[in-house]
């Protein structure tokens, strides 16, 4: 045996003189997660908490806890900045901790782009009432009034005396205090780190190979685990021969899951588990095991047929949901009548990191995992339903994720860990293969818009129809669910922003046959895409420039209410009166992206504008594309530009980094991405069948520019994704005439 | 059977089957996790190594091939993590999720090495290997470039 098998990666990295530290390592498990402040040796508290996300020690250095997960999107960078300016902590004196999953710290979902927009007031509450529990320290120490003190570079002072203390030295004397629960925010003049593009804390450990994903946990005597699942969804065993998987070097066991049960919701999902000695034994393993399927209820889904059924659907009565004035009685009076069905298919989250966690039972009967989750609350949730024990009793450890997209908020892989450490009596490491997670995830669901518009003679549109036809998300939880319903209608179909005054939005029922989850910005993507392609044609058939088209459809600005017209609308949890449907923003959004476009312009031959916008998540994105065609018929997009108004921002880089990214996911939806079946199973299985954009199809550049605002912040991880599939679908109108209804172009003859 | 090879300038001998991918020896068996699995097909650049100094895709080349000879991962690029291309990407801030980055910083590295005045075309057929699914696509062109200029 070699010795580099018994010795840690951290110890081998310390021989072999690699090893650097910094902020980063707290994020390995064995420093990351809750530990108290060490502080040098003191007769006093080692460290004072005045909430559950800042631990003040004694040596000087505020830990911020970050209680949401790390998949990109800077929260880990954008969290501590929010704190830290209002403590008026130092940047170079806080250390960042990872939060275990634990209901104390209140919603630590990470998805709906909430983490900013939901918690703003949280974060600031969280530092301000540290910075007030250190100023009534001090001033309980000097005798002098708390309202003469103030904090300032990670210190207080007494102006009138002169006295200053550092946060370090004021933590035996808040210990004696009971911390505020809340305190004044400080003033936006006077923000040292909100609105300013901090690095990204993570950066070092980024660019070193140190940073610690799910994949990358190691426990002692662990085993590594590799799982055959039903090729459809839901279906079970019905026997299995593994002689030969047995056979596999390093092959320790094989072991069936428990059959899944309706609803799926977030648990295992059954099949037959080869636990090895190492990842690849396991794989291999895996490959050899013979095993005979029972495809269940879904095991005849196959996608041409559906696509038939969902076009049927969404083409037949539907369920209104949203009525203004009488939208059939516009259309027999209208001049002209346009309609059109536009298709878009299933898609995979397909982060670079496959679902991977690792989970032990501990000595007590309870279990700890650590994982590359979105939601550890929800894992906590899920490892005690399946294991049968308390939710107390399950630790969740939140390592850093390798992109999430909304499959990481599903924890089914972890709960696969755990009831596999339970079977084996040993730490278990599952790592899903890409075809796993190509094929066995929670897809984005395939859907059929219907549209129609009646134009009057001048080309104004007086009647509107959108009917929304979809697998409802909801079928993962509630197999009766039937079609789209709840959140979903909230998601670009109720907020409808035009101005048109015979509007009628419906559903239409469909019936999921797999299991059905979020992508990033969720339905926002189907119905934007079919939205703004509408309005795209819209304004052709009335001879209009699209821009002017749109503004105008915009109407005035104005504030719109889906209510006033029978929607029940719940606005991503807020009220309108705080993040109202905007039309003066949205329009202002447009006006801006068209001009850094120069939307108008002369344009080389065979190129061609496209503009789409699409407010989600409280957000507004307006995004221009430019596109051309080759002899090839490769479409090449040569530029996109990206306008955004989220209100309030944290950090302008991470912000725009977030549409840069948004831009090049949404073109991998736009020209690649689907997801179809056959016999119940998902066809494709890697980035070869499920290709997404690579460097050589990125634009040439990705202008961003983000709308000044005071309002309160708005989502960002997600709501720049709608927009950009549209506007590549009208660009390529533009240049060649062509209108393309369905995704992915490639499937219009487009490479 | 017994592998021999070098590691970041590490001699090891690792007890392993001679097929399994070079990826899974450096990730289980040394212990280094720096270097990714994204596909297991060689098609995403989230496991490339440097195999005497060639740029090589980790999860596609057994082991055995690797015997005698010198691998160099995302760890052993710089002795403090300080190599212009390291450097470039944490002044641009080039990560999001970072998961892919440590492929893509082997095929930067690789590329700057033969060529170290690329263009965007060389660059966009020298990393197209590599996926990201964040999308940091055109802030990796500009660290290559700034690598190139010599402003990292």
């Amino acid at each position: 045996m070699n010795e580099l098998q018994h010795i840690s990666r951290r110890e081998f990295l310390k021989r072999t003189g690699q090893a650097s530290g910094g902020l980063v390592l707290a994020l390995t498990f064995t420093a990351g997660c809750g530990r108290a402040g060490p502080g040098p040796a003191s007769q006093g508290a080692a460290s004072v908490a005045p909430n559950v996300y800042v631990n003040v020690r004694n040596d000087g250095i505020v830990e911020i806890i970050c209680h949401r997960s790390e998949m990109g999107q800077g929260i880990r960078t954008c969290l501590p900045q929010i704190i830290a300016d209002e403590m008026d902590a130092d940047w170079d004196r806080i250390e960042l901790i990872q939060a275990l999953g634990d209901a104390k710290y209140g919603d630590q979902n990470t998805d709906g782009s909430t983490s900013i927009r939901n918690q703003f007031d949280l974060l600031r509450n969280a530092g301000a009432t540290a910075r007030q529990m250190l100023i009534a320290a001090a001033a309980a120490e000097w005798g002098v009034p708390a309202e003469e003190c103030s904090a300032r570079e990670h210190a207080v002072h007494h102006e009138g005396s002169g006295k200053s203390a550092g946060f370090g030295d004021l933590v035996d004397a808040a210990a004696e205090l009971e911390a505020p629960t809340e305190a004044p925010f400080k003033s936006r003049e006077d923000y040292r780190y909100i609105g300013k593009s901090m690095d990204t804390i993570d950066g070092f450990a980024f660019t070193t190979g140190q940073a610690i994903y799910g994949i990358d946990t190691v426990l002692p005597d662990m085993l590594y685990a590799s799982i055959a699942r039903c090729p459809a969804s839901g279906g079970t065993v019905v026997s299995v021969d593994d002689a030969e998987a047995r056979a596999v070097s390093g092959v320790i066991d094989v072991i069936k899951l428990p059959d899944p049960t309706s609803p799926l919701l977030f648990n295992v999902l059954g099949g037959v588990a080869v636990l090895a000695s190492n990842t690849w034994a396991a794989q291999k393993g895996r490959e050899a095991l013979q095993i005979e399927w029972d495809r269940g209820a879904n095991g005849a889904h196959e996608s041409a047929a559906y696509r038939k059924t969902l076009v049927k659907s969404v083409t037949s009565q539907g369920k209104p949901v949203l009525t203004r004035g009488d939208a059939a009685a516009a259309f027999k009076a209208a001049n002209s009548v346009h309609e059109a069905v536009y298709y878009a298919p299933y898609l995979s989250q397909a982060p670079m990191e496959p679902p991977a966690a690792i989970a032990r039972i501990t000595e007590d009967g309870g279990c700890e995992a650590w994982a590359c989750t979105q939601n550890p609350q929800a894992a906590q949730d899920t490892v005690a339903a399946t294991l049968g024990i308390d939710k107390e009793k399950v630790k969740v450890h939140v390592t850093l994720l390798g992109g999430g997209f909304g499959r990481k908020s599903k924890p089914d892989f972890i709960a696969e860990a755990a009831w596999l450490a339970k079977q084996t009596g040993r730490p278990v490491k599952v790592t899903w293969t890409r075809e796993d997670d190509i094929r066995h995830g929670y897809f984005h669901s395939v859907s059929a818009q219907y549209l129609k518009a009646g134009l009057d003679a001048d080309g104004n549109t007086t009647g509107f129809l959108h009917r929304s036809c979809f697998p409802s998300i909801m079928s993962t939880f509630d197999p009766s669910a039937t079609g789209p319903g709840g959140f979903e209608l909230d998601l670009g179909l109720l907020d409808n922003p035009y101005d048109i005054a015979n509007m009628q939005i419906e559903t239409a029922e469909a019936k999921a046959h797999l299991r059905i989850g979020w992508l990033r910005s969720v339905c926002n993507v189907f119905h934007a895409f079919a939205l703004a392609g509408f309005v795209d044609e819209l304004a052709h058939a009335a001879g209009q420039d699209p821009r002017d088209h749109l503004l105008k459809l915009l109407g005035k600005p104005r504030q719109v209410n889906p209510a006033d017209d029978g929607g029940k609308y719940t606005n991503y949890g807020h009220p309108l009166e705080k993040h109202p449907i905007d039309t003066g923003r949205i329009a202002a959004v447009v006006e801006k992206v068209t001009d850094m476009a120069g939307w108008g312009r002369a344009l080389p031959d065979g190129h061609g504008l496209g503009i789409a916008v699409h407010r989600s998540f409280l957000s507004i994105v307006g995004s221009v594309a430019e596109v051309s065609v080759d002899k090839t018929g490769k479409l090449l997009v040569h530029d996109i530009w990206t306008a955004i108004d989220a209100g309030t921002v944290i950090n302008p880089d991470r912000v725009t980094s977030q549409m840069e990214g948004a831009a090049i996911f949404g073109m991998s939806i736009a020209l690649h991405g689907e997801i179809t079946a056959k016999d119940g199973a998902v066809v494709q299985g890697n980035f070869d069948t499920y290709p997404v954009v690579r460097m050589s199809e990125a634009p040439e550049a990705i202008h961003v520019h983000i709308m000044e605002s005071t309002a309160p912040p708005g989502g960002v991880g997600e709501p720049g994704v709608p927009p950009v599939a549209p506007a590549i679908v009208n660009a390529y109108f533009a240049a060649t005439g062509k209108r393309v209804r369905e995704l992915p172009l490639r499937n219009a003859g487009l490479t | 059977m017994a592998i021999e090879l070098t590691i970041n300038g590490q001699a090891v001998s690792l007890d392993v089957d001679p097929d399994m991918p070079l990826l899974w020896a450096i990730r289980d068996l040394a212990g280094l996790t720096g270097t990714k699995f994204g596909c297991g097909k060689a098609l995403c650049g989230a496991c490339n190594v440097h195999l005497d100094g060639q740029l090589m895709r980790s999860c596609a080349i057994p082991v055995s091939a690797a015997a005698g000879r010198k691998v160099t991962t995302i760890e052993g690029l710089a002795a403090d993590g300080d190599h212009p291309v390291q450097v470039a990407w944490r002044e641009l801030n080039v990560a999001q999720c970072g998961y892919c980055q440590s492929g893509q910083i082997m095929s930067a590295v690789a590329l700057l090495e033969r060529n170290p005045k690329p263009s965007d075309d060389d660059i966009d057929a020298a990393m197209s290997g590599n996926i990201c699914r964040c999308g940091t696509y055109t802030r990796i062109r500009q660290a290559i470039h700034k690598v190139a200029e010599g402003q990292s």
